[in-house]
């Protein structure tokens, strides 16, 4: 219940923020929302030495559009996110994943960005921003960088991003025919498994896909074998044959009380169905 | 309509009163015991096991004795120099139990080390900063494994593991011998059967989790060589007992409270090890010192509930008469025996009597030490482990005859004009009449419509099941005969000048609303405004005496003593009224309290006010012949038999084919607790009883891993019941007074617990029942339900 | 150990200045610094919400902030729901409908049920059950807890 002892410094700027990282290192930690490293620092399984908040920097904050591409600022809240009209027309699913993270004060304090860095495996959005092909955008003393989501997620609670470095948002094109589906640990109310699934589609017919799971295993990731399968499929009615052997093909799957390797693996096609039929029932 | 002089004031008994506590709750103004502040307050911090067993080599503490901030850092075995080992309240054989372990530790969790300090984030830091050297030792973690001949054992003198065993069978025991008379009787029943039905059942382990974790203040005044401790207690008067026994102190030296209490399940009966060393430390260091429970040290240190294990055999008739049953029940207690461990699994055999009729039973009982935490009452406490095996056996029994579940359990039923009805294992049943019960519920969720609803959801390919159960628990504990800590209850009652009450009751609440129902029924008894009374509870300073809120006994033994009191108390208030109208040479026997006022019986216009005669109860001028002053009364009732509450629960519920999840669709319980006081105040224990019963049923489980780690030791794996996995409940009643006490009231609190678990059970095995189930083990977890349906490839 | 913090927060209508351990969670700010005991501690990983207040105007679990994170900020508990004499909407919605029994979940239960009907005025029994699932009873089975928000819910539909 009670964390360790630290600095704290509230970052007036991200520019202030990164010099405060090079300064900290490596026991300085960012905090935003909070969502995902107070409870571990309850549980002291985190104790940085420095915490620098950057929750209220506006130049986090931001749901905008611009030719067809969607930026979202890193502080911006679950709820923000779920609430925004653009998301809901241009990219429903990511306002729709966001509004089923968590319980409704988990939403209004956690952020994107923190729920990515962070990047607990049973995390809801990293599987979206996956497949959604979103861009992470980075800044750092060396300046600002850009990695697909597809690149920075890499294992379990790990990620593209230097010590010193913090994400500002995340970038995709606007996408209708997306949509995500969990099967929820109801206690912790994380993701069992939970799949993302983004459509190109030409009537019923699927031009291609990105697909991408969380949950099942130690960080978000495509489902190529599902990707290629659902190429020139037709749709709903595809969506069962394409999604079959998806939870097979994964290398690494976690198991723990609420779902073994086997169960997680059926589930993750299970899931792959049902994220593939919602998205195709958009188009 | 007005009396003589006065608006008529209705009869509340009955009736859906508002609850007296909740304006203070509602406002954030109650005090729980972390709400307590006193000066110089210090806090403690408990360094706990992080292994399951092993021997305690060394501990360090110079780290954490040098922090800034901190008082005192005591280790177990120097702690052990000032509080001996603590009591227990069963009869069984028990082995030592320190607050602070001494020498080795049997659970992850128990505590090795206490920290005092400045506050309580310094006394986690130290804490922290002890070091202990454990020597490891094997984990007993499965209760059958435990009892064999090479299993580790945790306790010298507990060959095998083995705390408890005991025997009973035949067609009646012997109370001298507690021996079967008759054994052979069991086996020529089962050899005559048509039909036997055998199934291996766990009764899953629980955390009781109320809301409000654990504490303790401790405040020893050395001056007055006087105890206070706050605690978050379900019954003060047995902590004052027991912390002044193990403090060398008599009970007039302690004073025990329970403030606002969040909760307790039974969880907060037992006695701790953190409120005995709170006061022992409080002595030490010359300061009180407070004590609070994280949620994390809940899961690992207050006790468990349930983990029965049961190979239950039951025997019948082609057309469903039961003709008996044999149970062997293995309880996995965990590392310890405290307050009333031993005594639980015991009542799960007694009463697996059920609603029925059963010529023979045999019953086998095993408690088993493992390296688990100690269990300990949780609500319904051993009842709801034994109406989960009999309910789920003979609903077997039904599948396995293609009877309809509710004609088997009528055909078996006692009778109504065989009360008050003795069991097999000795009880006396109170009263019952259960085929109006199940005539209600059956007619409540239109069974007959619920059963075409499965069926044409079948139809559809969809996976729905209905389930039924039928319990009958036993409540009002007392008698003093089966309660080691005495099974009465106190009251006391004031009138006090100007005509209001103040009224005491040992029956320390923790969301029951007592000060509530016991306000309506003293406002019935005197006919005076309920605003004109007051209930205090919880404080041995101010109840005289008390047992504690336990085994759905508030009302029906402390309501009883409440109404004995304030019998006395009108007996009194009737004698100065007839004093004050000698002139009109009345009676005291022929007055009657009326709308505020003592009056002749049907003479409305021969009264005086309560008021008035309460005032010169306290100015008695002159005193009438042979009476004393004022007007305070107090009352032991000891009741002279349990009661036997029952009811009909009935749900449907609906399973994903893909996922494995169930989704409960309809709650159906109609109960019979004998008569209500306040239907609202009982509505809301029934609901809260279902969803606890629901939650074992589809959700809760504490797990341990093969090294006896905890995987389940907060809200983030232990899967509480939230508002969105429940439907609304449908509740109905029937009204079977029970003649023990003279409310007629039999107690509530548990009943939705007891029946509600093999009711959702036996519709999940009535749902996959297609795929070949017949019985599936607690909880209803995804995957086990998904994979039963892959067993069968998926297909019903 | 850290250098105490200055902070201000607003609590319930009143600014509240103090100099605090970087480290102190909100809740205890509230309940240890202030003396504001309404609001209750009933886990440490997040889950059952018994700390849930408003900031900003927002549901939070005070648990998981830390009380410098709130510096500057609005925050309002249980004490200062009615704003005022009396009881709010919710509150008296809970006394009619028995919405607690214990009463250790029910102020954060309270302030949750502030954030949904400010969301959405007027819920489904569904959307009740959804928006109080950051909160955990174990007293009640909620029944009477949704029926005392639709109470409230109507309460202020008609105010």
């Amino acid at each position: 219940m009670i964390p360790t002892a630290f600095e704290y410094r509230r970052a007036g700027s991200v520019a202030e923020a990164l010099a405060l990282l090079r300064e900290g290192a490596p026991e300085a930690k960012l905090l935003a929302g909070g969502h995902s490293l107070i409870p571990m620092m309850k549980q002291r399984l985190a104790e940085p030495a420095l915490l620098i908040d950057i929750g209220g920097l506006d130049e986090l904050r931001g749901i905008r559009e611009e030719g067809g591409e969607i930026a979202i600022g890193a502080a911006m809240t679950h709820a923000e996110i779920a609430a925004s009209d653009l998301l809901r027309a241009q990219a429903p699913i990511v306002a729709e994943t966001a509004a089923g993270i968590g319980d409704a004060q988990v939403r209004n304090r956690g952020t994107i960005g923190g729920s990515l860095a962070h990047a607990d495996p049973g995390a809801d959005l990293p599987a979206v921003m996956v497949a959604l092909d979103a861009t992470i955008a980075i800044t750092g003393p060396d300046g600002d960088r850009k990695v697909q989501a597809g690149d920075f997620f890499q294992d379990i609670l790990t990620v593209d991003l230097g010590e010193d470095e913090i994400v500002t948002g995340v970038c995709f094109q606007a996408c209708r025919s997306a949509a995500y589906a969990k099967l929820e640990q109801r206690a912790s109310k994380f993701a069992l498994v939970g799949v993302a699934a983004a459509l190109s589609l030409d009537g019923g017919t699927c031009q291609s896909a990105r697909v991408a799971v969380t949950g099942a295993s130690s960080h978000a990731q495509r489902l190529s074998g599902v990707e290629a399968a659902l190429a020139g499929a037709s749709l709903p009615g595809g969506a069962a044959s394409a999604s079959a052997g998806a939870g097979d093909a994964l290398d690494f799957v976690n198991e723990d009380l609420h779902g073994s390797e086997d169960y997680r693996r059926a589930m993750t096609a299970v899931f792959a169905r049902r994220a593939i039929e919602a998205a195709a029932g958009r188009g | 309509m007005t009396s003589a002089d006065g608006p008529v004031l209705p009869k509340l008994i009955g009736e859906r009163v508002k609850r007296r506590e909740d304006p203070r709750l509602i406002q954030g103004q109650a005090t729980y015991v972390d709400d307590i502040k006193l000066p110089g307050m210090l806090h403690l911090a408990f360094k706990r096991s992080d292994i399951a067993h092993g021997v305690i080599r060394a501990i360090d503490t110079s780290e954490a004795a040098a922090m800034e901030g901190v008082e005192l850092v005591i280790t177990g075995a120097e702690l052990a120099e000032r509080l001996g080992p603590m009591p227990i309240g069963t009869p069984f054989p028990a082995p030592d139990h320190y607050s602070v372990a001494t020498d080795k530790v049997r659970y992850v969790g128990e505590p090795v080390a206490v920290v005092v300090a400045a506050d309580r984030y310094v006394a986690r830091d130290a804490a922290d900063a002890i070091m202990v050297d454990y020597e490891e030792l094997p984990a007993v973690v499965d209760p059958e494994a435990a009892m064999e001949a090479g299993s580790a054992t945790l306790h010298d003198g507990f060959a095998r593991n083995i705390a408890v065993e005991s025997y009973w069978g035949g067609t009646g025991v012997n109370p001298e011998t507690a021996q079967p008379e008759d054994d052979s009787a069991v086996d020529a029943a089962f050899a005559e059967a048509d039909v036997v039905v055998s199934q291996r059942m766990l009764n899953q382990r629980l955390a009781p989790n109320a809301m409000e974790p654990r504490g303790v203040v401790a405040q020893y005044e050395a001056g007055r060589e006087y105890l206070t401790v706050w605690s978050a207690t379900q019954n003060p008067h047995i902590l004052r007992t027991l912390v002044a026994g193990m403090m060398g102190l008599g009970e007039h030296q302690v004073r025990a409270v329970a403030p606002e209490v969040g909760g307790g399940f039974g969880c907060k009966i037992n006695i701790y090890g953190e409120e005995y060393a709170a006061a022992a430390l409080s002595r030490l260091v010359g300061a009180p010192v407070k004590w609070i429970e994280d949620r994390t040290e809940a899961f690992l240190t207050t006790t468990h509930g349930r983990d029965l294990l049961g190979y239950v055999d039951l025997a019948a008739k082609r057309d469903g008469t039961i003709l008996g049953l044999k149970a062997r029940i293995i309880a996995d207690i965990g590392a310890y025996e405290v307050l009333l461990t031993a005594m639980i699994p015991t009542l799960t055999g007694l009463m697996m009597n059920g609603v029925y009729r059963i010529p023979v039973v045999r019953h086998e009982l095993t408690e088993v030490f493992t390296n688990k935490t100690p269990t300990d009452a949780y609500r319904g406490a051993g009842r709801p482990e034994g109406l989960y095996f009999l309910e789920r056996a003979v609903d077997m029994l039904a599948r396995e005859l293609d009877m309809d579940p509710a004609e088997v359990r009528r055909r078996n039923f006692i009778p109504a004009d065989e009360f008050p009805f003795a069991t097999q294992g000795g009880l006396v049943y109170d009263s019952g009449d259960y085929e109006p019960c199940l005539d209600k519920a059956l007619e409540l969720a239109d069974w007959r419509g619920l059963l075409a609803e499965r069926d044409a959801a079948r139809a559809e390919g969809r996976i729905v099941g209905v389930g039924l159960s039928f319990y009958v628990e036993v409540c009002g504990l007392g008698p003093s005969a089966v309660v080691p800590t005495g099974g009465w209850e106190h009251s006391g009652v004031t009138v006090e000048r100007g005509g209001k009450v103040t009224a005491t009751t040992g029956a320390s609440p923790h969301g029951q609303g007592n000060e509530t129902t016991f306000a309506q029924m003293l406002a019935d008894h005197f006919s005076i405004p309920l605003e004109d009374i007051t209930i205090l509870h919880g404080d041995t300073s101010v109840v005289k005496q008390g047992i504690g809120t336990f085994g759905s006994r508030s009302q029906a033994v402390g309501g009883a003593a409440l109404i004995s009191a304030a019998g006395k108390a009108g007996d009194k208030m009737k004698q100065f009224a007839a004093a004050l109208m000698t002139d009109q040479e009345v009676s005291p026997e022929d007055l009657v309290f009326e709308n505020g006022r003592i009056q002749v019986e049907g003479a409305p216009e021969v009264s005086k006010t309560f008021a008035e005669v309460a005032d010169f109860a306290y100015v008695p001028v002159p005193l009438p012949p042979g009476m004393e002053p004022g007007v305070s009364e107090e009352s032991f009732f000891e009741p002279e038999n349990n009661t036997y509450p029952f009811g009909c629960h009935i749900s449907m519920v609906e399973m994903d084919r893909d996922t494995g999840e169930t989704k409960l669709l309809k709650m159906i319980a109609v109960d019979d607790c004998g008569n209500v006081i306040n239907p609202l105040i009982v509505e809301g224990q029934v609901h809260g009883g279902l969803a606890q019963g629901i939650g074992q049923a589809m959700f809760e489980e504490v797990v341990y891993d093969e090294d006896g780690q905890p995987v389940t030791a907060s809200f983030m794996d232990y899967v509480m019941p939230r508002a969105a996995d429940l439907p609304a409940f449908t509740l109905d009643k029937t009204v079977t007074p029970t003649p023990v006490n003279p409310l007629g009231a039999k107690g509530v609190g548990e009943a939705g617990t007891i029946g509600s678990t093999p009711c959702v059970v036996n519709a999940a095995v009535d749902a996959l029942a297609p795929f070949g189930v017949s019985h599936i083990d607690m909880p209803l977890r995804p995957e086990r339900v998904w994979r039963l349906i892959q067993e069968n490839g998926g297909q019903s | 150990m850290s250098d105490p913090v200055p902070i201000t927060i607003n609590v319930n209508g009143r600014e509240r200045a103090a100099a605090v351990e970087a480290r102190l969670l909100l809740v205890h700010f509230l309940r240890e610094n202030l003396n504001l005991t309404g609001t209750h501690v009933g886990c440490d990983t997040s889950q059952c919400g018994a700390c849930t207040v408003l900031l900003d105007g927002r549901s939070a679990k005070s648990c998981t902030v830390f009380a410098v994170q709130a510096d500057g900020a609005e925050v309002q508990t249980i004490e200062g729901l009615a704003g005022g004499d009396g009881l709010h909407p919710l509150q008296d919605g809970f006394w009619e409908e028995h919405g607690l029994q214990c009463g250790y979940c029910t102020p954060g239960m309270i302030m949750s049920a502030a954030n949904l009907l400010q969301d959405n005025p007027a819920p489904s029994e569904a959307e009740i059950r959804e928006g109080i699932s950051g909160n955990l009873c174990r007293c009640t089975g909620y029944q009477h807890i949704v029926n005392a928000i639709q109470h409230a819910a109507e309460r202020m539909a008609r105010a």
